[in-house]
């Protein structure tokens, strides 16, 4: 067995065990990869509701007369058009071209921001934002390990939590945040965010309060068929939706440009690598991530190579999966600019085959039929 | 409890064996896909072909993975399961029945001697 006594727990550690998850290590943490099943777990997430433990990310404050300007200066999109209680997708990116991490900024107000950074970075994210710390008044502080997060999607998530708190979850927009009790533990944040476009909230607690929380939400959704998720049906859920995991999609070396996240990269201010950034914008990126789905059998998976019809590498498979929605194969990867609208016909090298594959527009799940 | 039928042969490689006389009905035993998760396409592109032992003669792919299906004992690929087509998912819930991959026309029927019974293979899995 791999050698656990060095991964981290979470607070809900010996519930997933109780439920017969089945864990492995992921970046550093023992986290469950899937309960009764991805499939079973997806649609009920795409149908109902389901629970994720996602208490392996990382949640750094930054506060201070200078939290805007700092923030503004090291993250892609623009701080300034947020609000008390608004949430944004951001990036932060790095001097080579690529992109150092994407996350979530939280703006309390001006002077206090939440940074939620995925956990493989955690350490990389908080020694490149101290560095660029340079003159900015701020303070950073780094909650992560005292922190639980659950993500509560689907279409039924307001159903399942209204009752546990007073915020009010049913008139909540998209990226939007309220503080306040829930499940009798006080100053809790919830926010309508998620990973895998089914609609839904994430909320953040002290570890202490986690499993009593967590006991709270599936009792009070035992009557709509609520379920535990692992990260296997959130790969599977935030593919459908085309969103980007850093690791797979995206990293030190892609571009935000080239990976499709031109509409979080605003030049309407200066930020680390902007100018560069602004250039690449106005040439038009060499390479984008595009989405495809294949045509002949198989399933792409990650560091497959992309060809053309005669098998000559031009890209690479970033991500791919048997889509349990859409009921496709479907993948994302980087093909030449030439070749990323939508109709084009590229190749995927699937175990020493051609497998034909068509580009297609994100996301792959358009929605349930109504 | 772990479902390891008394009457199969076993391969290290968690594929089981039906021996009738030449023939033997091959299939991934249900540790397999367990350990797998939910199968969406099985692969079998050999029909017709005759392969030797620990040859792979077809993939099976999961949601979250790939495995090779390797050949336990050498033989012609008599019959592939035409049904796992449209219904991959049955090698999930009846890996030792209707979930069965290939048939085979054994080269050297005692190759299959070598092969692990139930209770060696049971104490493999840890079950």
């Amino acid at each position: 067995m791999e050698s656990q006594e060095t991964l981290q727990l979470t607070a809900l550690n010996a519930v997933h065990d109780a439920l017969g998850a089945k864990m492995v290590p992921f970046a550093g943490y023992r986290m469950p990869v899937q309960y009764e099943g991805v499939s079973v777990e997806h649609h009920a997430v795409r149908n109902g509701v389901g629970v994720f433990d996602v208490s392996h990310m990382g949640e750094f404050y930054v506060e201070g007369p200078d939290a805007l300007a700092f923030l503004q200066s090291v993250t892609s999109n623009d701080v300034a058009k947020l609000h008390s209680g608004k949430v944004q997708y951001s990036c932060l990116p790095n001097d080579q071209g690529g992109i150092v991490d994407d996350l979530l900024v939280y703006c309390f107000d001006a002077q206090k921001y939440l940074l939620v950074v995925n956990a493989s970075n955690m350490a990389k994210d908080w020694a490149w934002l101290q560095a660029h710390l340079g003159s900015f008044d701020v303070q950073m502080r780094d909650e992560s390990a005292a922190t639980s997060l659950l993500a509560v999607q689907g279409p039924l998530a307001v159903k399942a939590l209204q009752s546990l708190t007073e915020v009010d979850l049913d008139s909540m927009t998209y990226y939007t945040f309220g503080v306040g009790s829930f499940a009798g533990v006080e100053n809790i944040l919830i926010s309508a965010t998620g990973y895998t476009g089914a609609g839904g909230f994430e909320i953040y607690m002290p570890n202490a309060a986690a499993p009593a929380i967590w006991q709270a939400i599936f009792q009070n959704g035992s009557g709509l068929g609520i379920v535990p998720v692992g990260l296997g049906a959130r790969d599977t859920l935030r593919l459908e939706m085309g969103f980007c995991l850093y690791g797979n999609d995206i990293n030190d070396e892609t571009s935000p440009l080239e990976a499709g996240l031109g509409w979080i990269t605003k030049f309407t201010k200066e930020f680390t690598n902007s100018d560069n950034l602004k250039a690449q914008k106005e040439a038009g990126p060499r390479r984008k991530l595009v989405g495809f789905e294949l045509i002949d059998r198989g399933v792409p998976r990650h560091d497959y190579p992309i060809t053309d019809a005669t098998g000559t590498p031009i890209g690479i498979v970033t991500s791919g999966t048997m889509a349990p929605s859409v009921g496709k194969a479907i993948g994302m990867g980087y093909v030449p600019s030439e070749l990323a609208s939508p109709g084009s016909t590229i190749y995927v090298e699937v175990r020493g085959k051609l497998l034909q594959a068509v580009v297609v527009s994100l996301p792959f799940w358009k929605g349930n039929k109504a | 409890m772990m479902n390891v039928p008394a009457d199969l042969r076993y391969s290290k490689d968690h594929e089981w064996l039906r021996i009738e006389g030449d023939f033997a009905t091959i299939g991934i035993t249900d540790f397999a896909q367990g350990e797998l998760g939910d199968i969406v396409f099985v692969d079998i592109p050999t029909e017709g072909e005759t392969m030797d032992a620990e040859e792979v003669f077809g993939s099976v792919e999961a949601v979250k993975t790939v495995s090779d299906l390797y050949l336990p004992v050498g033989g012609e690929i008599v019959e592939v399961n035409p049904d796992l087509d449209g219904a991959p998912e049955t090698v999930n819930s009846d890996a030792y029945g209707a979930g069965w991959m290939v048939k085979i026309k054994m080269s050297d029927p005692s190759e299959a001697d070598a092969l692990m019974d139930a209770t060696a293979y049971a104490a493999l899995i840890g079950a």
